[in-house]
């Protein structure tokens, strides 16, 4: 290594190793990627671009840097199979039975989600019309697609119809921060993407799904406090106008409890920017049913029949 | 590979025939005196500046409302305007003066043309300046640490070629046939810089890309900076100083190729985090390429700890190698953590928590600030041929960056830990949160401290500088003065 050329080679060709790995191919794969059905409804693509508003307010996250204390990515530790009876008929003691000896089974064997007394107490006193009432709705888990299967098949020898739902499962998941993990689909219509890298913050992929109501959105952009004590949220009442009120109070102006309210006669009204980014929020929904992230959204959720078949051939996979 | 030892290529032994003598080192210097004085005044000024970027960040985890009421200073633009501030402004800054006297005196050469290195490096500091004041007006790309605009990022590209490109003169028509191995590192990362940010620029700046496809290239980019370029600049003042100051051999010429292969080979590859929602084989490779950057961390502490005969570097007299010694420390340190985090196992509990972040500044802060400070204190003597006018505020600034370092890398890396386990856990998230506000807040003293010794090394920087022109002016003056007695006296 006494040359310079000869460094200026090992150097190039390392780069451009890594440049057409991380640059070049990301772009071949990731950057033709078009837009997908959605499990349950082929005709509904996913992602679809937001609204311009909503738009808007993407340059409003970025100028203000939200992403350096909000993450847009949900993780997930696996999934499980939950098995959901939809049609319980009318002869309900077999069905309980049933259950019972399925949550007696051995350990591998699917766990019961209702909890035992409740069971028992249905099978004794004939509350079942309560129990079964609702449905369709999960009544075992299983981790494995064989003990699933045979678990619907004990049920239906019982006279009931149950199905299988995909349950992505995870701490995020758990914490109500969404329905599955986040996916290179979700930020298809996106520039700049901001997945963010900390959780200063709550994550934020499914902000909309959480909270759809755009004046609550504006309310904790403008005193964070009042929504969660002690939160290190800063308050971003550069984007409000504080103004006096003119002939009549405007119908945007923020309705403020009173350790924030403005003195009288005045009111707080959001700027565009302010608007637009509680657009913004209310849009974040990653919650699409994919197939390379697949969930079952139950029936009573969406109308289409065909949902059923569709996540079970899915699940089958 | 000892500079003073006989069969040292720093010895002139003019092997080819028909090179041209080398250059005497005070020579050499006084080539590189005023392009690296503004290299490094500068430096300094966007060291000091950073810091109060990052104070403000921080006291806002005490104070949420702390100057939250301008646009310019809320927290998403304080903290990267804070970082772009130290890394384009600080690092790649000092970096490249540190790197172009390095290449000169290890070429044994002037330097190209400093009047052109000048002119880029004010060209790059109106470029960096104008980023920093784009971020603040809310321009920022939205891509973390390429947050400044196109046309900031337009003029820090152009003053970066016009440095670079004298710096590859330097090297090319260097007296001295036989490489160094700094000068490796130092050529690599030359060019490595442009062809990073010209890439990420155009491509998210410019073209665009589509969905993840930008946050994939933005990973690249960061990784590409933050881990090679900084590990090529920082290794190549490690292997030059250490044998240099310390009158030895570097151990093995060969254990430094290894490193030098396993460095732009392997950790090219790092940055996709392992938990990204992209294609699976991308994170892999980087988790893969991650862990195998151990052995670039073992190969360069073995031959500096038989360099040094296994002494420790920060117990040594000379400051320039306490400094050094703990940018090693820290390169160990960040090199092992950014290892285990890669795990996918690790990464689950570490990602998205204040450890990473922990990580990155123990990077900047630890490993190649602490190297440019002991380079810096020993180059800028001799540039000026004259010792720095407070040299305890030397030791001063070691005391306060080594415990500035620490009381702020330690509890921001045992905080995220702790927050990381919490969110194993479907526990609420505001109880997470105000869990890591105890942690947060003593990172705010190693913020302080820090600052503190940034204050101290651009007052003996600026000290030097000041006292050195002012006893030139004061000589120029009075030979002026006393041509023209002898003149009237003539007659």
């Amino acid at each position: 290594m006494n040359y310079g050329p000869l460094i200026f080679l090992a150097a190039f060709f390392a780069l451009a190793g890594s440049w057409s790995g991380f640059v070049l191919t990301p772009q071949l794969q990731i950057g033709r990627l078009q837009q997908t059905n959605t499990i349950g409804n082929p005709t509904a693509a996913y992602p679809v671009a937001r609204p311009g508003l909503a738009q808007q307010g993407l340059d409003v996250y970025r100028a203000n840097g939200c992403a350096y204390c909000h993450s847009q990515q949900v993780g997930q530790t696996g999934t499980v199979l939950e098995i959901a009876l939809t049609d319980a008929g009318t002869n309900h003691p077999p069905i309980i039975a049933a259950l019972l000896k399925l949550a007696a089974a051995p350990a591998d064997g699917p766990t019961v989600l209702t909890a035992l007394p409740q069971l028992e107490a249905a099978r004794t006193n004939g509350g079942s019309a309560m129990l079964l009432d609702g449905l369709p709705k999960a009544f075992l888990r299983s981790s494995s697609r064989e003990g699933a299967n045979a678990a619907i098949k004990a049920l239906y020898a019982a006279g009931a119809k149950a199905q299988l739902w995909i349950v992505p499962v995870g701490p995020d998941l758990a914490r109500g921060w969404g329905s599955r993990r986040t996916v290179a689909e979700d930020f298809l219509f996106d520039a700049p993407v901001m997945p963010g890298s900390q959780r200063v913050g709550p994550d934020l992929a499914n902000m909309g799904t959480r909270q759809p109501n755009v004046n609550l959105h504006l309310l904790h952009l403008y005193a964070p406090q009042l929504q969660m004590k002690g939160s290190t949220m800063p308050p971003y009442r550069f984007l409000f106008e504080r103004r006096k009120i003119g002939l009549e109070p405007s119908p945007e102006a923020l309705v403020l409890p009173a350790e924030v309210a403005p003195p009288a006669g005045y009111e707080v009204v959001p700027k565009p920017p302010a608007r637009a980014l509680a657009a913004y929020l209310a849009s974040l929904r990653a919650d699409a049913p994919l197939f390379n992230a697949p969930l079952t959204v139950p029936a009573s959720a969406t109308p289409a029949t065909s949902t059923n078949a569709a996540t079970t051939a899915a699940s089958a996979k | 590979m000892n500079p003073n030892h006989p069969k040292s290529p720093f010895i002139i032994h003019n092997s080819s025939f028909n090179l041209p003598p080398s250059v005497a080192p005070d020579v050499i210097d006084a080539s590189c005196r005023l392009p690296l004085v503004v290299l490094f005044l500068s430096a300094a000024v966007w060291l000091l500046t950073a810091s109060a970027f990052g104070l403000i960040a921080s006291i806002k985890f005490h104070a949420p409302g702390f100057l939250a009421d301008s646009a310019w200073l809320t927290y998403g633009r304080v903290r990267p305007a804070g970082v772009n501030a130290m890394l384009y402004g600080f690092c790649l800054q000092a970096g490249l003066g540190v790197a172009l006297w390095m290449l000169a005196r290890l070429g044994r050469t002037t330097l190209a043309a400093p009047w052109m290195v000048i002119v880029g490096a004010l060209c790059w500091n109106l470029g960096v300046a104008a980023g920093v004041v784009g971020i603040l007006g809310g321009g920022s790309t939205g891509f973390e640490n390429l947050e400044m605009p196109a046309y900031a990022a337009a003029l820090v590209f152009l003053g970066y070629l016009m440095m670079a490109f004298w710096g590859v003169l330097t090297f090319h028509q260097r007296r001295e046939r036989q490489l160094y191995v700094s000068q490796w590192f130092l050529f690599a990362a030359l060019f490595w810089f442009p062809w990073i940010y010209s890439t990420a620029n155009l491509v998210l700046q410019g073209f665009g890309a589509r969905g993840m496809a930008q946050a994939v290239i933005a990973w690249w980019y960061s990784d590409n900076l933050l881990v090679v370029w900084l590990a090529l600049v920082g290794l190549a003042a490690i292997f030059y100083f250490v044998p240099k100051l310390l009158n030895r051999e570097l151990h093995s010429r060969y254990l430094a190729l290894m490193a030098f292969w396993m460095l732009i080979l392997f950790a090219s590859w790092g940055g996709i985090p392992a938990s990204a929602p992209v294609p699976a084989w991308m994170p892999t490779l980087s988790v893969v390429t991650t862990v195998l950057g151990v052995i670039t961390v073992i190969a360069v502490f073995v031959n500096v700890f038989r360099t040094t005969g296994g002494k420790c570097l920060m117990r040594m007299s000379n400051p320039s190698l306490k400094f050094i010694g703990a940018g090693l420390a820290s390169f160990v340190v960040v090199g092992f953590a950014s290892a285990v985090t890669a795990l996918p196992a690790v990464n689950q509990v570490t990602q998205f928590t204040w450890f990473t972040i922990g990580k990155g500044l123990l990077n900047f802060y630890g490993f190649f600030a602490m190297v440019i400070f002991g380079a810096i204190y020993y180059i800028v003597p001799q540039l000026m041929g004259q010792e720095f006018p407070f040299p305890k505020l030397v030791r001063a600034h070691f005391f306060t960056a080594a415990l500035g370092v620490l009381l702020f890398a330690v509890p921001l890396a045992v905080g995220g830990i702790a927050q990381g386990l919490k969110l194993q856990h479907a526990v609420i998230f505001a109880d997470i949160a105000k869990g890591t506000l105890p942690f947060l807040r003593a990172s705010t003293v190693g913020d302080l401290m820090m600052a503190l010794g940034h204050v101290m090394f651009l007052v003996n920087l600026g000290g030097l500088v000041f006292q050195f022109y002012r006893g030139r002016a004061l000589s120029a003056w009075a030979e002026a003065t006393a041509e023209i007695k002898t003149a009237e006296a003539r007659p």
